[in-house]
């Protein structure tokens, strides 16, 4: 068509006007990093599990949550959830319950049956794994679905480690422990109980295995020199614990002392209580703020009727009575000792002050290299000797399961690397999905779901579990208060603000798409993005 | 399930991660998501037209008239004043608009939107009449147009997209524009710099008083509420005016990225109240879901930078903030939560 004077365009649609031209910061969808996934020590993808149990698609959110912790029942009570310390929401109202979302994935999947998926190959590579704790169990899971054959040796009995002869049943039942671990053994994992490892390089050789990862845990425990009486009853706390699995209960008395400040130090108390102790007193020699045990345990304990004498050293153990000194912290924070004394009633003493490592196994093998009693690994888990990596207790690291859960898997893929001599590189990391990115305008106000307790009256009397699991509609409302940090949760925000209109909708599922023949670069669509799945980019011009 | 626990449960259910406060949401169904979230949305203001960057009139346009087409079935005419909504979206030839669409002058659409509604009604056609135009075109040159409109009761809805200016012209002052804000003629210079305070007027409040079926107030920061006016309009017969604020990037002086955050703000510290009211009455206001200082709110613009020179704040922040707490008492913007 011939245009008059100062005329470009046929008439009709404005379409023919490429404004995206105007543009000096463009708009590009991205992934960033949610503070949960980055705080989960197992290396979860928390949001994205999350997000399948918001659709209510449950099976879907436990596949995706089993793709890095093959545990998510036993992870759903007695992991310390640093995710939810990290939470985004906490600075809205308070964090996601995502350990009791993942409990209720766990339960659920154990209900339902859930299996996993065995590999499609085999590799026709072996693997040992010593010990059948959360690192050693982890790491075979990885493993066998790498397509690997494993085959873990366990000293014990039974398997999970401290999570059966540590943690009391009241904190983790033992059935929950059972069925996660026989899932995993059903993918072909071998284990072998009764069968401690004292020479590993021996057992390396006659199992002709091409690897070895070692989690053996942390089992020995810390004394401390303290006078003591003849007929006094000290013993060790992770005997206790680990008696309470045995035929025999030990006998603790009707007044319990337990000294020492960690978690251990509460799970004993409080398993002295249930079996009938009157009282049972934790002498700890800082305050309650140094305590390393977390606030919720203690909170517990001490609903149950454990008392803390904080502030304490024992001095003298006899029969029927020790003697505490009364301490003082000075300014660096460091107990003093005061010199007064006190005489508390005992009929027997705890001690619940550490463990160390059992490293005897571990003799003779060449390029190993220790530090304070634990073994020394790289950032690939692998130990200083060739082809044999450790993780969980025994390597230097913070103790929890998690911690363990995520060393096991981060050592599988390094030994299905180094089974193809190969490296694995992990992929990079994407930028953190701090609060600032939020638009928090956009969320409904939505308090957290409180896990029942069982009633107090009962938890003292007897092992049942003491917190409750959510049902069906309080997980899917605890799902939903996720913020969905850093990753597009389809809001049709961006879509609808547009003043261009340049943001294709692609469909359920699909996402979006930027029209840069349209886009001006305002920024509108990134200011509104309630997750922060939106980043300008400044245009070459 | 009994009731009460049903009932409990959709009121978590109403949570829903985002609560309604997003355009869409994955999780309900498309019959409960905005017209704006559907891929299918008539885009009656299309892409390539000349609004500046982040132009929230532009974009409270878009939001409008879309709905009136869904709400009408496509069966909808629009006739437009002069002004930015105009010259940016129809420099002839070309046109951004996706339904029929008359421009005359800039004083007198509402006149003309009549002359559109009765040249239906003769020709015996179901077609929908919206009228709509800047505030200048619709508080002062076009007032008597729209007051004529309203008084005979005609069958249009006249849409007032308030930026508080003459922005199409180089940002004049208009009967809308606040106190103190500084335009190109009410320039922030001399002892009282910026708009006079007690000069101007409210239109919606004037819409009420000719006891019109339907008069609304509305923004381009709650989009749900928005959409349910124009709606709610278009399915009564009879005069009907809804006014939505729409930040201007150019003429407030903020980045173009703010449009929505201001237009958020301006409803949070009270001073655009959003309100409803029927045949004269108001019946129903927005609440303020987190009240902030006016000063949060002005302090973001270059208009109103001249209250905060030299980091104190000027006085008439203070009369600025009293106006607020003035529209929060007489239109009841605090919920329970606030209050
Ligand atoms: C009382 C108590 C309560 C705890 N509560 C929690 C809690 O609530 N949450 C939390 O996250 N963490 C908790 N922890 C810490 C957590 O249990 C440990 O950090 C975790 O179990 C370590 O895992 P691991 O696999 O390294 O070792 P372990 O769990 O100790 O497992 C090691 C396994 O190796 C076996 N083994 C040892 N030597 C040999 C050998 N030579 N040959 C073959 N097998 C061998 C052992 O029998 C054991 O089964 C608790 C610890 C204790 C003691
Ligand atoms: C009778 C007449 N006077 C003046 C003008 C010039 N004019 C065109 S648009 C405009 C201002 C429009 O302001 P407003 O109605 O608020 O719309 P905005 O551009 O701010 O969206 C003016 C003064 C005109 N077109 N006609
Ligand atoms: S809101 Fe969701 S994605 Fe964000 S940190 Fe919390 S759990 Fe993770
Ligand atoms: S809102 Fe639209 S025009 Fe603005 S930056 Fe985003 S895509 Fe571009
Ligand atoms: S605005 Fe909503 S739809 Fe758009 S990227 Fe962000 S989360 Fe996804
Ligand atoms: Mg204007």
């Amino acid at each position: 068509m011939d245009h008059d004077f100062a005329i470009t365009l046929d008439v009709g649609t404005s379409l023919a006007n490429h404004t995206g031209a105007w543009r000096t910061f463009r708009p590009e969808y991205v992934h960033r990093l949610p503070p949960c996934n980055a705080a989960c020590p197992a290396g979860e993808d928390i949001q994205g599990w999350l997000s399948f149990a918001e659709a209510g698609d449950y099976e879907a959110a436990w596949r995706a949550l089993t793709k890095n912790n093959p545990l998510p029942a036993v992870m759903g009570r007695v992991c310390y959830h640093p995710c939810e310390t990290a939470c985004n929401r906490a600075q809205i109202d308070a964090a996601v319950g995502v350990n009791a979302v993942e409990r209720f994935l766990g339960d659920m999947a154990i209900a339902k049956g859930w299996a996993f998926e065995p590999p499609a190959q085999k590799s026709g590579k072996k693997v040992l794994v010593v010990g059948a704790g959360p690192a050693g169990l982890s790491a075979a899971y990885h493993l066998a679905v790498l397509g690997h054959d494993v085959n873990i040796r366990e000293a014990g009995p039974a398997p999970g480690g401290m999570m059966r002869f540590g943690i009391p049943k009241y904190r983790l039942p033992r059935d929950v422990l059972d069925a996660e671990v026989a899932r995993i053994a059903a993918l072909g994992v071998r284990i072998d109980y009764n069968s401690k490892v004292s020479d590993l390089q021996a057992t390396i050789k006659e199992g002709g295995f091409d690897a070895a990862f070692l989690a053996v845990g942390a089992h020995i425990a810390k004394r401390a020199y303290i006078p003591a009486g003849e007929a006094t009853k000290i013993l060790d706390a992770v005997q206790v614990l680990a008696s309470m699995e045995g035929a025999e209960q030990p006998l603790l008395g009707r007044r319990v002392v337990v000294y020492g400040g960690g978690n251990t130090a509460l799970d004993v108390a409080r398993t002295a209580k249930r079996l009938g102790a009157e009282e049972a007193i934790i002498v700890y020699r800082r305050t309650r703020e140094k305590m390393p045990a977390h606030d919720f345990e203690l909170e517990e304990a001490l609903e149950e009727g454990v008392m803390m004498k904080w502030l304490s050293t024992i001095k003298h153990v006899d029969a029927g009575a020790i003697t505490v000194e009364k301490m003082k912290l000075d300014e660096t924070g460091f107990p003093q000792p005061t010199g007064e004394f006190e005489t508390l009633e005992a009929d027997s003493v705890v001690l619940a002050l550490g463990q160390d490592v059992d490293l005897s196994l571990l003799d003779g093998v060449p390029g190993l290299e220790f530090a304070d009693g634990l073994v020394k690994v790289g950032p690939d888990m692998m130990t200083g000797a060739t082809g044999i990596f450790a993780g969980g207790d025994m390597a230097p690291s913070e103790r929890t399961v998690t911690v363990a859960v995520g060393h096991g898997k981060k050592a599988a893929r390094h030994i299905d690397a180094f089974l193809r001599g190969a490296a694995y590189a992990p992929p990079p990391k994407h930028e953190l999905a701090g609060f600032e990115h939020l638009n928090a305008w956009y969320y409904g106000e939505a308090p957290q779901t409180l896990r029942p307790t069982l009633e107090i009256a009962r938890r003292s009397s007897t092992f049942e579990e003491v917190v409750q699991g959510l049902d069906e509609s309080n997980a899917l409302y605890e799902a939903r208060r996720c913020l969905s940090c850093g990753n597009c949760f389809e809001c049709d925000n961006c879509y609808g603000v547009c003043p261009d209109n340049a943001v294709i909708k692609l469909g359920a599922g699909q996402g979006f798409r930027f029209n840069y023949d349209f886009c001006k670069g305002c920024g509108v669509c990134e200011a509104e993005c309630p997750c922060g799945a939106i980043a300008m980019a400044p245009e070459e011009i | 399930m009994d009731d009460s626990t049903l009932a409990q449960q959709q009121q978590k259910l109403k949570y829903y991660q985002k609560g309604t406060f997003t355009v869409g949401n994955r999780l309900v169904s498309d019959a409960e998501r905005s017209v704006q979230a559907s891929a299918e949305r008539s885009n009656a203001l299309t892409s390539g037209h000349r609004a500046c960057q982040g132009c929230g009139e532009a974009l409270g346009a878009r939001y409008a008239i879309d709905a009136a087409m869904r709400a009408t079935g496509n069966d909808l005419i629009a006739v437009n004043a002069t002004g930015c909504l105009e010259v940016f979206t129809t420099p002839y030839p070309e046109t951004s608009w996706q339904l029929p669409w008359l421009h005359s002058l800039f004083g007198n659409a509402a006149a003309v939107a009549t002359g559109v509604a009765a040249a239906q009604r003769v020709k015996g056609k179901a077609t929908r009449v919206i009228a709509q135009g800047g505030d200048g075109g619709t508080t002062d040159i076009g007032f008597q147009c729209l007051s004529g409109m309203f008084e005979r009761n005609d069958d249009v809805l006249y849409i007032c997209y308030d930026n508080e200016g003459y922005m199409n012209t180089g940002v004049q002052r208009s009967s809308a524009t606040p106190p103190a804000a500084r335009t190109a003629t009410t320039p922030a210079l001399g002892p009282e710099p910026g708009n006079v305070f007690g000069t101007g007027k409210f239109v919606p409040k004037i819409a009420v008083a000719h006891g019109i079926p339907y008069v609304a107030t509305a923004t381009v920061a709650d989009l749900r509420d928005l959409e349910a006016k124009v709606i709610k309009a278009m399915g009564i017969r009879g005069a009907r005016y809804i006014q939505i604020n729409v930040p201007c990037p150019l003429g407030w002086g903020a980045p173009s990225y703010d449009t929505i955050k201001l237009a958020r703000l301006a409803v949070e510290c009270g001073l655009y109240p959003i309100f409803e009211a029927e045949h004269g009455r108001i019946t129903q206001s927005r609440k303020i879901r987190r009240r902030i200082p006016v000063r949060d709110y002005l302090i973001l613009q270059k208009r109103y930078a001249h209250l905060f020179r030299n980091g104190v704040d000027d006085p008439r922040v203070a009369r600025l903030q009293a106006i607020c707490d003035a529209h929060i008492e007489d239109y009841g913007l605090l919920g329970d939560d606030e209050a």
